[in-house]
C-alpha cells in the first residue's frame, strides 16, 4: 500500500501497485494500468484501495524492430527516454513527442498523446498500428484496424479504461538528424500570438507558443512563438546529442508559485528572449522537453499540488472566442509559469480523444481551493459554449455535468466498454469522478 | 552492454524469459545474435555444457556476470526446510562452482572479467537476514579470494554489492531510504566492470551504511532489528 498520485500530487489516494518485468501477470485481476504517472490529475488513480493497479514500468523490452519500415514493437512499459536514447541515433523519432519523454507507450496511447506537430502529424495513436491488450474478462488479444476496430479506436485516447495495453506497435518516424532547427520569435499581444501561430504552422512542421498568463490590458497573451524541423545533416552537429543528466528539486514543504513569483518569472522568460528574430540548431532537450531538465518539478508548488487545464477551442465559427477565453483566465488570476497554446489539427481515430481543430490552451494553476474551482469553472463555461472540450490527462477539477455537455461521444464509448466490460471491473478514479463510473 | 553493441550469451531460466530479454537486446544494439540456453543454477552438472556452448557462439568470452539467484524472507527460511537448503545451495555453493568454471576457462585464455552479485546482507550476520547474508558472505568471501589470488593473472573480480533495489526480487517488501532503481544499478556496474573495481555497493551510499552496521559492538546488535 503506498501512496498514488499525478503528476499534479493532487489528489493523493492510497492504492497498491503491483510493479513486475512479467506486466502481463501482473495485469490479471488489475483495475487499472499504470505507466509512469505523468498524467496530472486522478487518471491513473485507483478508486478505492481494493483496486489492484498494475505498473508497467519494467516491463519495457523492446520485441522486434524493422529498419526498412520504421516499425516497433514494444512492451507497454518502454518509455519515450528509453526509445529516444535507442533509435534518435538510428535516424529515428516517436512520431509525436508530448512534453515530458517521462512517459510509457502504453501511457501515450492511453492518452492519444498530441504534440507540436499535430497539426500535420495528428496524435500518437494516428501511428499505432496493433495493441496487444488484457481485457476485463481476462483474454489476451491483438486489438488493431483489422482485429476489433471499435476496441481499437476506444482505446486510443480511452484513459486505459478499456484494457490493459501490454504491447504496442508503432511507426516511428524517420528523422535526417536528431537536431532541431528552431526559429524564435516574440509575440507582443493576444492577437499577434495567434496571427503567427497559424502563420508559423503553415511552413512548419512543429509549432507552439508560451505565453505569460499574468499579463492582462494590451499586453494579454504576450509570449514566444516557437517553430521547428529537424535539423538536416549539413546543419546539424556530427554527434548526436547526449540526453544528460538533470538538476533536481528537493521535497520542498512550501509551494513556490504564487501570483508574484509567477509573475516575475514570466517577465524575466519573455525579455530573455531577443525583440529580433533567432533562428538555429538547439538541443532536442531543449525543444520538445525543457521541463524534463528539471527533476521533481511538480515539488516547486510544495505540498499542496497543483492543477493542470488544457482546452481546445474551435475557432472557425467565432474567432473571438480565444480573446474571451484569456480575458476570463487572467481577470480571474491565473499564475501560470508553463502556459502553452497549440493550433490543433483534424480529429484522429480515438473516440474520445481530445484534440480537434481549434486552439488549444494548457495552464498550471496552484491550488487556491475555491477560487481554483471557480477559475475552471468559468473557463469550462467559454469552452462548452465555443463546442470545445478539455483533455482528461490534464485534468482534476472539471465537473461531471460541464464534461457530460462538451463530450457528446462518450455515449457511444461507454456503449463499447459496456461490451467489453460489463461489470465495470476497469475503472480510475477519474472514470467515477467524469465519465459516470460507481464508485 | 547492448547498447554499446557488445556480443552477449544469456543463461538461466526460464527460457521464454531469456528469449523474450534476448530480443530486446538485440534490437538495442547487441552485435549480431543473443544466444540464449537455459541453465538452472539448481544443476551444477549442467554448469560445464552451457559454458562451453557460450564459448562456442562467443568465440571465447571475456566477461562473466552473474545476477542470478534466490531470495526469501527470514521467515520463510527459517520454516520452510526444503526450501532453506535449495536457497544456500544455490544462492552460495552452486553460484561458486559455476564462477570456478567461468574462471578457470577465462584464465585458460590469459584472463577476463568475472562479475558477481552478492548482497550488503553478507556484510555481517544480522537478524532479518540471517540465512540469506550467511550464503552471501559466502560468496563474498570466495570472490574476495579470487581477486587476492588472481588479479595479477589476468582474472578481474568486481563483487557487487546492492542494498535495496527495487526489482521483481524485492516486489512488496518496504524500500527503505537509499533504495536504488536498476538502472542506476546497471550503470555503475558497469563503471566497475570497465574499470575493474573489486567492490561496488549499489546504490554507492550502502557502502557507508555498512561501514556503520560493521562497527557496532555486539550488544547493539542484538537489541537492533536492522
Amino acid at each position: 500500500m503506498s501512496e498514488l498520485s499525478g503528476w499534479g500530487r493532487f489528489p493523493v489516494v492510497d492504492g497498491t501497485e503491483r510493479v513486475s518485468e512479467n506486466f502481463e501477470v501482473a495485469t490479471v485481476g488489475a483495475a487499472l494500468s499504470r505507466g509512469l504517472g505523468r498524467s496530472y490529475g486522478d487518471a491513473s488513480l485507483p478508486v478505492s484501495p481494493m483496486d489492484i493497479v498494475a505498473n508497467s514500468r519494467r516491463a519495457n523490452c523492446l520485441l522486434a524492430f524493422d529498419p526498412e519500415t520504421g516499425v516497433l514493437r514494444a512492451e507497454a512499459g518502454l518509455s519515450l527516454r528509453d526509445l529516444n536514447r535507442i533509435f534518435m541515433p538510428r535516424g529515428f523519432a516517436s512520431p509525436v513527442s508530448p512534453g515530458t519523454q517521462y512517459v510509457t507507450l502504453g501511457g501515450m496511447v492511453a492518452s492519444d498523446v498530441h504534440g507540436g506537430n499535430h497539426h500535420v502529424a495528428g496524435t500518437f495513436g494516428e501511428h499505432v498500428q496493433s495493441l496487444r491488450m488484457r481485457v476485463a474478462d481476462g483474454r489476451v488479444l491483438e486489438v488493431s484496424e483489422r482485429s476489433e476496430p471499435e476496441l481499437f479506436r476506444a482505446t486510443l485516447g480511452g484513459m486505459g479504461l478499456t484494457g490493459h495495453i501490454l504491447e504496442v506497435e508503432v511507426v516511428l518516424e524517420r528523422i535526417p538528424s536528431a537536431w532541431i532547427y528552431q526559429e524564435s520569435r516574440r509575440v507582443r499581444d493576444l492577437d499577434d500570438l495567434v496571427e503567427t501561430l497559424l502563420g508559423l504552422s503553415r511552413q512548419w512542421p512543429l509549432t507552439k507558443c508560451w505565453f505569460d498568463s499574468t499579463k492582462r490590458g494590451p499586453t494579454m497573451g504576450r509570449g514566444i512563438a516557437i517553430a521547428g524541423r529537424w535539423a538536416e545533416p549539413g546543419e546539424a552537429p556530427a554527434e548526436p546529442p547526449v540526453l544528460g543528466e538533470r538538476i533536481s528539486v528537493p521535497y520542498l514543504p512550501l509551494g513556490l508559485v504564487n501570483g508574484l513569483t509567477v509573475s516575475v518569472f514570466n517577465a524575466f522568460w519573455f525579455h530573455k528572449e531577443s525583440e529580433t528574430l533567432k533562428t538555429g540548431v538547439v538541443h532536442p532537450k531543449a525543444f520538445f522537453w525543457p521541463l524534463d531538465g528539471v527533476r521533481h518539478w511538480n515539488r516547486l508548488y510544495g505540498p499542496r499540488g497543483f492543477a493542470q487545464y488544457q482546452c481546445v477551442l474551435p475557432i472557425e465559427r467565432d474567432t473571438r472566442v480565444v480573446r474571451r477565453f484569456f480575458a476570463a483566465m487572467t481577470r480571474r488570476g491565473c499564475p501560470s509559469p508553463v502556459s502553452v497554446v497549440k493550433d490543433c489539427g483534424p480529429e484522429g481515430r480515438g473516440m474520445i480523444s481530445f484534440p480537434k481543430p481549434g486552439i488549444s490552451i494548457a495552464v498550471d494553476v496552484p491550488l487556491r481551493g475555491a477560487k481554483t474551482q471557480a477559475l475552471i469553472d468559468a473557463l469550462n463555461e467559454i469552452v462548452l459554449e465555443a463546442g470545445g472540450r478539455i483533455y482528461l490527462t490534464k485534468d482534476s477539477l472539471t465537473r461531471a455535468d460541464h464534461f457530460r455537455a462538451m463530450e457528446p461521444r462518450l455515449a457511444g464509448w461507454n456503449e463499447v466498454r459496456r461490451k467489453w466490460d460489463p461489470d465495470r471491473k476497469l475503472r480510475s478514479a477519474l472514470s467515477v469522478r467524469l465519465l459516470g463510473d460507481e464508485a | 552492454m547492448a547498447e554499446r553493441g557488445e556480443s552477449l550469451f544469456i543463461l538461466g531460466i526460464p527460457v521464454q524469459d531469456l528469449e523474450r530479454s534476448a530480443a530486446d537486446l538485440e534490437a538495442r544494439g547487441a552485435s549480431g545474435k543473443v544466444g540464449t540456453l537455459e541453465c538452472d543454477l539448481l544443476d551444477p552438472r549442467s554448469f560445464g555444457a552451457a559454458l562451453d556452448c557460450a564459448d562456442q557462439a562467443l568465440g571465447g568470452f571475456d566477461t562473466v556476470v552473474v545476477t542470478a539467484g534466490l531470495f526469501a524472507s527470514q521467515e520463510r527460511l527459517e520454516t520452510d526446510g526444503e526450501f532453506c537448503q535449495k536457497l544456500l545451495a544455490a544462492n552460495f555453493a552452486n553460484t561458486v562452482v559455476f564462477c570456478e568454471e567461468a574462471r578457470k576457462r577465462m584464465l585458460a585464455r590469459g584472463g577476463g572479467t568475472l562479475c558477481a552479485f552478492s548482497s550488503v546482507a553478507g556484510e555481517r550476520g544480522r537478524k532479518p537476514v540471517i540465512l540469506y547474508g550467511a550464503a552471501k558472505a559466502g560468496l563474498s568471501h570466495y570472490l574476495e579470494g579470487l581477486d587476492h589470488k588472481f588479479r595479477s593473472q589476468g582474472l578481474v573480480t568486481v563483487t557487487v554489492k546492492p542494498g535495496f533495489v527495487r526489482t521483481s526480487m524485492t516486489e512488496g517488501l518496504k524500500p527503505p531510504p537509499f533504495a536504488g532503481e536498476p538502472e542506476d544499478v546497471a550503470r555503475q556496474v558497469l563503471r566497475a566492470i570497465d574499470r575493474g573495481t573489486p567492490v561496488v555497493y549499489a546504490p554507492p551510499m550502502w557502502a557507508l551504511v555498512m561501514l556503520v552496521i560493521r562497527s557496532l559492538p555486539r550488544f547493539v546488535m542484538r537489541r537492533i532489528g536492522f
